[in-house]
């Protein structure tokens, strides 16, 4: 029966797409043919930096014979080894010494040489011959041009746009013989975007006005309702604790702990009134060097003091002095700018423009800190926050930082940024080594993204300055993309680190383009762009997978679907504790303590610091959000390492998306799931519903539909036959419902509540439970 | 021209297809523990693991007994009679030469050197030299190639361990272990291709970090999985109290069927995948206890090993379920033996540190050798550096200790291609610097490979736009020491 609903569906599909695979078919053929132009940035580049680069780049110490080809004028002319040849002669590839090189018969002369493990493609090859023929031009790379807004292509459905986004997604699948999947139905919607925009599943009540609400804006006035939940600022939350590599504990071997909670509890009431990106950012990045900064401002920039810091007896000072600066360059580089600028460390960059100068240009910004390496070993309260540090009293929180959840009244320090008042001189470091500097350097940025304009103060504040200045090319591009990457599962440019030569090009660089523009246009304002995202018709496609598309699009890269994706390990736990009621929902606050396998904390810990033993919570801080679980570092919380959580060691600013065992072994048998499936048992129990209609609810619940009539029917039959199961085994009926702290009625029928309890620890393990679909 | 272009794009383009989805199948029916998300895999394609060397291997698992916090080599394998002649005198400044100091010592007034307390002898055909701490490694000495002249460039304990595990002291990269899962894949369908096991003795203790075993930007089906020898030998194995096999199987089947009608209306091939790991993650319920389960080794094998390994958590324990699991196709069992840090009151802490690790170390290599399993596995025993040859603190007639020295240290290696009843490299007098045969981590890590036919400069991985390698930009294979 199965087997025949599968072929039937097949069947259907195989008609629906049958003219669509036509014109595909055509469509694929000449995909990787090559174009009428040949463009540098989007065909040339890629092949020269992957395959060439490395010896014929930017970095001078590692240049092969003289020759950069990167660079237009150094690739035109007269090669030093052979001043009658030249690696370049446009439009004539037969004369070009690089052309022949790549072609050779004869391994000796061939590039890339045999030995680097590098090859071309024929495909490769011919593009090239080509772009020679066409004139060899070169072009600045795509990414470090400022955005301009392009005007919408157009596409034949024009009934289908919902917004703009739709317009740029449209094109390209029709261009590919691809139209989009029907909207997903209101459920399933509904579901996915409460998930993406809070984290949380919707509750049953709004199932139930979602699904009678008839009117056009029906899905409008659900968006801006969770828009408005503070759950929105602990969603939009978590990906930025990523790239600011928050954490609970200082790192490194003794890892003790550290109190920088308060700063999270900032991010989450940042996002929720909705600060504006620059706002956001600048406090973070200078919020101590504005005019009378505020004590909310001084503590914003605990962002750049969330690195690992060192308390191992008998360390280096300037070492890890040095190591804390490069570990806020390289977040700033990657998590903001999105280029990986830790490459320069040591040398020239070999992809990308930027010089190791320029490296430690930039890291002159974050060079001039009233810290030390090596501050104290492991102690009491005072070596929770390291200096510079910011005293939080229960006044202040009273008066001007009321969004931090303080619980008791102990004494509260907060690491922050706090610079020297005379200029730390900053030196290019030898091969990037903290005892060997070389020549002194000021504070500047990369002038192949902009020039550090004078007219900026050389501190964090002028930093922040030329990030939100209109001609720079990248901070609009780079946070729209991470934006996307969450909403969509991967971004328009997938590396969402790497906007360099060597990261992947844009999808859609014009929709990147529009996005990127519009978000500045107006005001930086980060929940219109979500609200423009989950509002669009991309977005509000169904997840379905057609073979047909499956075959065209395996990657999705078209979004002629929406995409379907694991939650990410935080909203695991979410969704199973509000699902079953347990969910506390008190925002902020020191991290908590959940279930954890015992002994993980004792067998790798040096026996020293208060976090050498797990003390597990109770009561209502078992069942706080994920994003509240502590983290130490060196052993991070293992549930949420199994679902790809960030281990919070540097800054990260992509999770993994894996499907595996040991998530399996998780779903089944963590108490945290044992616990939800018999509290909400238990609470199915006390109703005076039939089984059937419990069994629906406790469905609506977790997968936020209604079952379909074979699937009420399995879960039905499962019921029964656990019933009859638990009635010969009563004995086990006591042990499953002994799972969890949570206490639940005595008086209830043991047996029935044990079988309900096995059918809803299935429920929760369905693929779809944990699923935006 | 052109259709020759068209061609080759089909071609790649059906091949990159197919081959997406037999990796896929293939890593099931292969054997790998974990399915990568295939169609969102983030390698690209040349950089998917193989699953089969650059050329032919001589070893096909690791089990790397590392001992944490750094053993002196003075007192177990580097026998330096001069210390003890110059007992108490000032460590000449030619030896020293700009070595720099860790800031437990840099501020010490004088360095005064020290001899071993214990004594050394030779044993087997290579008259190795090995102290009186170690009875039974003295007994395997022919089976062992024993170097001496290990360096690394780290001083203290998280930057140099970081750097033996992850070819690089800062960073999040993969292990060592990652790198083989992802070159080599995994032996055996139900059980990870990486473990970890931990155990700690009783000396000055430095903590391990689960960052060791991370799969950093590889795919996280090469993180090291961690089994303890506790009730719960994986994380979540265990059914709940009050579940069965029997009714654990009832509800997967349940799941299945549920699963598969989700399969039938969306046609995601990821449904199809967590159906097929959740059957993997019930195979692995079985198969993990079966190889944890001691009880059937016989009494010969107990009592080589050491009545301890009959008592979890301890380091012979650990040193017997690394055969099993190794003998049943778990490519990388990394072991991690905390308490090696003598900064003070060395001789009596590193005497019970020694009896802790001596027996179970050599009984593995002597049983892995009894079922000819000694070809095909690679044994190493080492720490992250070596110790100073002055004493750290106060230097009296019978105690002392000392402080981390990166310049010279010494580690072993056994089966696996590795020549047998050698000693390689050599040190000065002083036992500080080294006068023969130095071997960098990064030579290290580059032999390694090499002994499981994988070649350090083409194992590569290409995250954020560069291509890296345990080895980062060095290394070379030491000749010397590979048969």
């Amino acid at each position: 029966m199965r087997r025949r609903g599968y072929y039937l569906l097949l069947a259907g599909l195989a008609t629906l797409y049958a003219v669509d695979s036509c014109k595909f078919a055509t469509s694929a053929a000449s995909e990787p043919s090559i174009p009428d132009t040949v463009s540098y940035n989007f065909d040339i580049r890629p092949i020269l930096s992957d395959k060439c680069f490395a010896c014929h780049g930017p970095d001078a110490n590692k240049r092969e014979a003289g020759l950069r080809l990167d660079i237009a004028d150094s690739a035109y002319k007269a090669l030093k080894e052979h001043p009658g040849a030249h690696a370049l002669v446009p439009g004539k590839p037969e004369f070009s010494e690089a052309f022949l090189r790549i072609t050779s018969k004869d391994t000796s002369m061939l590039m890339p040489p045999p030995s680097s493990n590098l090859k071309l493609t024929t495909t490769e090859i011919s593009l090239i011959e080509k772009w020679i023929k066409q004139g060899a031009k070169y072009e600045k790379h795509w990414s470090f041009i400022p955005p301009k807004k392009p005007s919408l292509p157009k596409i034949e459905d024009e009934e289908w746009p919902k917004n703009q986004i739709d317009y740029f997604i449209l094109a390209k699948q029709e261009k590919r013989g691809l139209s989009p999947n029907p909207e997903s139905d209101k459920e399933r919607l509904l579901k996915r975007v409460s998930l993406d925009l809070t984290g949380l599943p919707p509750t049953i009540e709004m199932m139930d006005r979602f699904m009678a609400d008839k009117s056009a804006n029906a899905y409008e006035k659900i968006v801006d309702q969770l828009l408005q939940s503070p759950a929105y600022g602990e969603k939009m939350a978590l990906h930025w604790l990523d790239i600011a590599r928050y954490a609970d504990s200082h790192g490194y071997q003794d890892d003790s702990y550290r109190s920088q909670w308060p700063w999270r509890d900032w991010v989450i009431h940042a996002f929720n009134k909705n600060f504006s990106y620059k706002d956001f950012l600048t406090m973070q990045l200078a919020g101590d060097l504005i005019p009378n900064a505020t004590k909310e401002q001084i503590l914003a920039t605990g962002f750049n003091r969330n690195h690992k810091i060192t308390e191992e007896g008998g360390v280096v000072d300037e070492e890890y002095r040095i190591e804390y600066v490069t570990d806020r360059t390289n977040t700033f580089a990657k998590g903001i700018l999105g280029i990986t600028m830790e490459c320069a460390h040591c040398h020239d960059h070999k992809y990308d423009p930027f010089s190791q100068k320029e490296h430690y240009q930039m890291s002159a910004f974050f060079n001039n800190v009233k810290e030390v390496g090596l501050e104290s070993v492991v102690g009491g309260p005072e070596t929770y926050a390291k200096k510079p540090l910011m005293a939080i009293t229960d006044k202040d929180i009273k008066d001007v930082l009321s969004f931090i959840n303080k619980p008791d009244t102990s004494r509260l320090i907060v690491s922050v940024m706090g610079d020297n008042d005379t200029l730390r001189k900053t030196h290019i470091l030898n091969r990037g080594s903290y005892d060997a500097p070389g020549e002194e350097v000021e504070a500047g940025t990369p002038k192949s993204i902009l020039a550090f304009d004078k007219k900026y103060p050389k501190n964090r504040l002028g930093l922040a300055e030329w990030l939100f200045d209109k001609r720079n090319p990248l901070t609009s591009r780079v946070f729209v993309n991470q934006m996307w990457q969450e909403i969509f599962g991967k971004g328009i440019v997938k590396t969402s680190g790497d906007f360099g030569m060597q990261g992947e090009l844009p999808s859609h660089p014009e929709l990147l383009d529009w996005l990127a523009v519009d978000f500045m246009e107006h005001g930086w304002n980060i929940k219109r762009l979500m609200k423009q995202f989950v509002t669009s018709a991309t977005y509000r496609q169904s997840t379905a997978v057609p073979a047909e598309k499956l075959k065209a699009d395996p990657d999705n890269i078209l979004l002629a679907r929406a995409p379907r994706a694991r939650l990410q390990a935080e909203f695991v736990r979410d969704l199973v504790l509000s699902t079953s009621g347990l969910l506390v929902r008190t925002v902020g606050g020191p991290s908590v303590k959940p279930y954890q396998p015992p002994g993980l904390w004792e067998l790798a810990s040096s026996g020293r610091g208060i976090l050498k033993t797990y003390r597990q919570d109770h009561g209502t801080d078992l069942y706080r959000r994920g994003i509240y679980t502590f983290i130490k570092r060196t052993v991070p919380p293992p549930i949420m390492g199994i679902f790809d959580a960030s281990n919070r060691d540097q800054c990260e600013v992509k999770r993994l998306n894996t499907n595996t065992p040991l998530q399996a072994l998780a779903m089944l048998n963590d108490p945290t799931v044992n616990e939800a499936s018999r509290v909400l048992a238990a609470r199915l129990a006390v109703e005076k519903t039939s089984v059937k209609d419990k069994l629906t609810k406790a469905f609506r619940l977790i997968i936020c539909r209604k079952p379909k009539e074979n699937e009420l029917a399995l879960l039905n039959n499962y019921y029964t036959e656990q019933l009859k199961t638990f009635k010969s085994q009563p004995a086990r009926a006591e042990k499953l419902l002994a799972i969890g702290e949570f206490p639940i009625p005595d008086n209830l029928n043991k047996v029935n509540t044990a079988a309900m309890m096995q059918v809803l620890t299935a429920i929760y393990n369905l693929e779809e439970a944990i699923t935006k679909s | 021209m052109d259709k020759e272009i068209i061609e080759h794009g089909l071609t790649f383009n059906r091949r990159r297809f197919l081959s997406r989805l037999s990796l896929g199948l293939g890593s099931i029916a292969l054997g790998s523990l974990l399915v990568p998300d295939l169609f969102s895999a983030s390698a690209e394609e040349n950089d998917l693991p193989t699953g089969i060397p650059h050329f032919a291997p001589k070893a096909k698992r690791v089990i790397y007994l590392f001992q944490n916090g750094a053993p002196s080599q003075l007192e177990l394998f580097d026998y330096k009679p001069l210390l003890r002649q110059m007992m108490g005198q000032e460590l000449p400044a030619s030896i020293r030469s700009g070595q720099r100091l860790t800031g437990m010592t840099a501020n010490q007034a004088s360095f005064p050197l020290v001899g071993s307390f214990t004594n050394f002898e030779q044993y087997g055909q290579s008259r190795a030299w090995i102290s009186d701490l170690l009875p039974y490694t003295s007994k395997v000495v022919d089976d062992l190639c024993i170097v001496k002249s290990m360096y690394t460039e780290a001083i203290n304990h998280d930057p140099a361990l970081t750097f033996f595990q992850t070819g690089a002291q800062q960073g999040n990269r993969p292990s060592m272990g990652s790198w083989l899962s992802y070159g080599l894949g995994s032996e055996n369908k139900n059980l990870p291709s990486f473990t970890v096991l931990l155990s700690k003795g009783k000396g000055n203790s430095q903590g391990v970090y689960s960052k060791l075993w991370s799969n950093g930007f590889l795919d996280s089906i090469h993180q090291g999985v961690q089994f303890s020898s506790g009730e719960d030998p994986v994380l979540y194995l265990n059914d709940p109290e009050g579940m069965n096999r029997f009714e654990r199987r009832k509800m997967l089947d349940k799941i299945s069927a549920l699963n598969q009608l989700s399969y039938d209306e969306f046609g995601d091939p990821e449904i199809n995948t967590k159906i097929q790991q959740y059957e993997m993650a019930y195979r692995m319920q079985t198969a993990v206890p079966d190889i944890m389960d001691l009880s059937k080794e016989s009494d010969d094998i107990i009592k080589m090993y050491g009545s301890d390994c009959m008592v979890p958590g301890t380091f012979a324990a650990n040193c017997l379920l690394a055969r099993k699991l190794s003998e049943n196709g778990v490519r990388f069992v990394q072991l991690y033996h905390q308490g090696w840090d003598q900064h003070s009151n060395l001789p009596n802490a590193l005497t019970g540190q020694a009896k802790d690790v001596d027996q179970a170390s050599a009984a593995l290599v002597t049983d892995l050798k009894q079922r000819g399993l000694l070809d095909e596995t690679l044994v190493i025993w080492g720490g992250e550096f070596g110790r100073t040859n002055y004493s750290q603190g106060k230097l009296t007639a019978t105690n002392y200790g000392r402080d981390h020295h990166p310049r010279c240290f010494t580690i072993w290696m056994a089966g696996g291609g590795i020549k047998p009843g050698i000693v390689y490299g050599d040190t000065d007098d002083f036992g500080y610097n080294i006068t023969k045969d130095p071997v960098h981590v990064h030579d290290f890590h580059a032999t390694v490979l090499n002994q499981l036919g994988l070649d350090h400069e083409k194992l590569t991985y290409k995250h954020l736009g560069r291509r890296y390698r345990l080895t980062d930009v060095a290394g070379k294979v030491i000749k010397g020491i590979i048969t």
